[in-house]
């Protein structure tokens, strides 16, 4: 099993999530967070005073999976969430150790 | 304890200024003014202010000299409105700034506009009002306290009430309730003296900004409009032009805004910090609620216009279509500056374009012709962007730009009124020199008055309650230190 973790451009989301859908992935955590990478921040200028905000609003997109469905979802993350441009995100696949459905109880691929 | 003692000076101030009005209020005015209140002075007789609205339009051409005034119905009803559209101002200004702080300081801000209505609202009636406008005192310098408490401006007839009534030039027909236009001047002194606020939002002492609310409305505030607006105050005898408080209210607010900061000092983290607006929405409908209301403060301000005594007429429809094309002009050339100086149209910078041109063209809102607003407008935008962008190379902390705004639009507007003026004056441009130079005089004067009296006013209260906030407090955020309040929940 592996945790697959995205970053995105917000406006990307609906799209991913269709997308991932449409490959049968039923279930998917979004959170709103904020970072840079090499995009990096932006410049805001209210009457003559200029500030350089560092971090930009993304979401991360955290899916579980099971191994032969990691390449899969990762490719279809690549091709629905990217546009080309600086600051589209990245991908991370953590290696996943065990998962639980609390309402049943069960365990492993059976609980994803 | 700091805040208990702050308190009870607050109370006493005000314990101490009640006897001396009351006092006053048994006291007899020496000789009625001379000018604009002295028909006033005389209460019109019930049936004739009813009789009024019939006779009044058609009497107009063959009045005689100094007759007693005749109640105008359309006038009333129009500064009845415009009355109300300045007190709609001061919500408008209090979003206007409240917009522009942070977060945590939001209800704050709010609350220094508001608190000018109520502090303001009371001080206005129980004495305000006759230190502005009653009988003058000193040569020119104040009125006396024979109207504290809105003395006069109601008796008995058998029982029936009897209103005084209000004539700017007494020689013509056509006046209003003495009460209206006491009430219209009221919302000038409450709006004044919270436009200073956007100069110390985000770290001022909420008890020493009320006590200093009541100071400077009473000894610079009303001192200023005898001057001014008054027919003895000893700017109005030198034909100084200020149709609806550019002088008065702009000038003198923006530059008393200066001489707080000094005492008050920069905020902690500026300029570092990141001190951006937390909800530009807010600080752009405080704009547009202005902008409606300033309807009322220069159309409105026909009733004090030297040469007219009809409110709602054709100088009030000349202030109101300024009022429109000025603020357009000035929101326009504000955006186009900040575009090519800083790359960028920001909507703070419409907005804060649109309140320059309103504040540039409220002395010169009667005076001048439609193509003159225009000219002023666009002037205007960019005049001001340059005062606000001073404050980056000078290095003060104006929180909101009180002076940059109301300061440096304020002191131009005045100036360019001398230049502009051709409906009921002729500035330079019309070849009078004198108007000019007599906007100079009184500029200079108003903005030296309120300037050293601020200065004093900030040094006792910084000595005395404290101007500012604890560090900390400041820190954590004016509205949990100040009210115990947050904004958003």
């Amino acid at each position: 099993m592996k945790l697959i973790e995205a970053i995105i451009k917000p406006f990307k989301l609906d799209e991913v999530k269709d997308a991932l859908n449409e490959i049968g992935i039923e279930g998917i955590t979004v959170s709103e967070v904020k970072g840079f990478g090499r995009q990096k921040g932006h410049t805001e200028l209210y009457r003559g005073a200029e500030y350089v905000v560092d971090f930009i609003p993304k979401v991360k997109i955290e899916i579980a999976v099971a191994d032969e469905l990691v390449v899969k979802v990762v490719e279809t993350i690549e091709n629905t969430a990217k546009t080309g441009r600086i600051g589209d995100g990245k991908i991370f696949i953590i290696p996943l150790d065990e998962a639980v459905r609390i309402r049943t109880g069960e365990k492993g691929i059976e609980a994803i | 304890m700091r805040f208990k003692l702050s308190f009870v000076t607050l109370l006493a101030t005000v314990a101490l200024m009640l006897p001396v009005a009351l006092l006053a209020e048994e006291a007899k005015p020496a000789a009625p003014a001379q000018a604009a209140l002295s028909s006033a002075q005389k209460a019109a007789p019930a049936a004739a202010a009813v009789a009024a609205p019939a006779t009044a339009p058609t009497a107009a051409p063959a009045a005689p000299k100094n007759v007693d005034p005749v109640l105008n119905t359309g006038d009333t009803a129009w500064m009845l409105v415009s009355s109300a559209l300045v007190l709609f101002m001061i919500p408008g200004l209090a979003f206007f700034y409240g917009g522009m702080v942070r977060q945590k300081n939001v209800l704050s801000t709010i609350m220094h506009s508001f608190v000018a209505m109520g502090i303001v609202g009371v001080q206005w009636a129980v004495m305000g009002y006759s230190l502005s406008f009653g009988p003058d005192v000193g040569g020119g310098l104040v009125g006396n306290l024979s109207k504290a408490l809105m003395n006069g401006l109601i008796s008995f007839k058998d029982g029936n009430p009897v209103f005084a009534l209000f004539q700017n030039v007494p020689t013509e027909p056509g006046a209003i309730p003495e009460y209206v236009f006491a009430m219209y001047q009221c919302m000038f002194a409450m709006i004044t003296v919270a436009l200073i606020s956007g100069a110390i939002a985000e770290r001022v002492k909420f008890s020493a900004y009320c006590v200093f609310v009541l100071l400077w409305t009473t000894l610079v505030y009303d001192p200023l409009a005898h001057w001014v607006w008054m027919s003895d105050g000893w700017l109005f005898k030198k034909g100084a032009l200020d149709f609806a408080g550019g002088t008065v209210v702009h000038l003198s607010s923006g530059i008393s805004a200066l001489a707080f900061l000094v005492f008050l000092g920069k905020r902690h983290g500026f300029p570092h910090e990141r001190m951006a607006p937390h909800s530009l929405p807010l600080t752009l409908l405080g704009v547009g609620m202005l902008w409606f209301g300033w309807f009322g403060f220069n159309a409105g301000s026909a009733i004090v216009g030297p040469n007219c005594s009809d409110a709602a007429g054709g100088l009030a429809g000349l202030a109101f279509a300024t009022t429109t094309i000025a603020p357009a002009a000035a929101g326009l050339s504000w955006m186009v500056a900040e575009w090519i100086h800083a790359g960028k149209p920001s909507a703070l910078g419409f907005g804060s374009g649109v309140v320059a041109g309103l504040v540039v063209i409220t002395p010169a809102a009667g005076f001048v012709q439609p193509g003159a607003a225009i000219l002023m407008g666009l002037a205007a935008g960019v005049v001001c962007y340059g005062g606000v962008m001073m404050k980056a190379k000078l290095k003060y902390d104006d929180s909101l730009d009180a002076f940059g705004v109301h300061g440096v639009g304020g002191t131009f507007g005045a100036l360019a009124t001398g230049v502009f003026a051709t409906v009921g004056a002729k500035g330079l441009l019309a070849g009078d020199m004198k108007q000019f130079m007599t906007q100079v005089i009184a500029v200079a004067a108003a903005g030296a008055y309120a300037f050293i009296v601020t200065l004093v006013l900030a040094f006792i209260l910084d000595k005395t309650m404290g101007l500012r906030v604890e560090k900390e407090d400041e820190i954590m955020g004016l509205d949990q230190t100040q009210h115990s309040e947050s904004a958003y929940n």
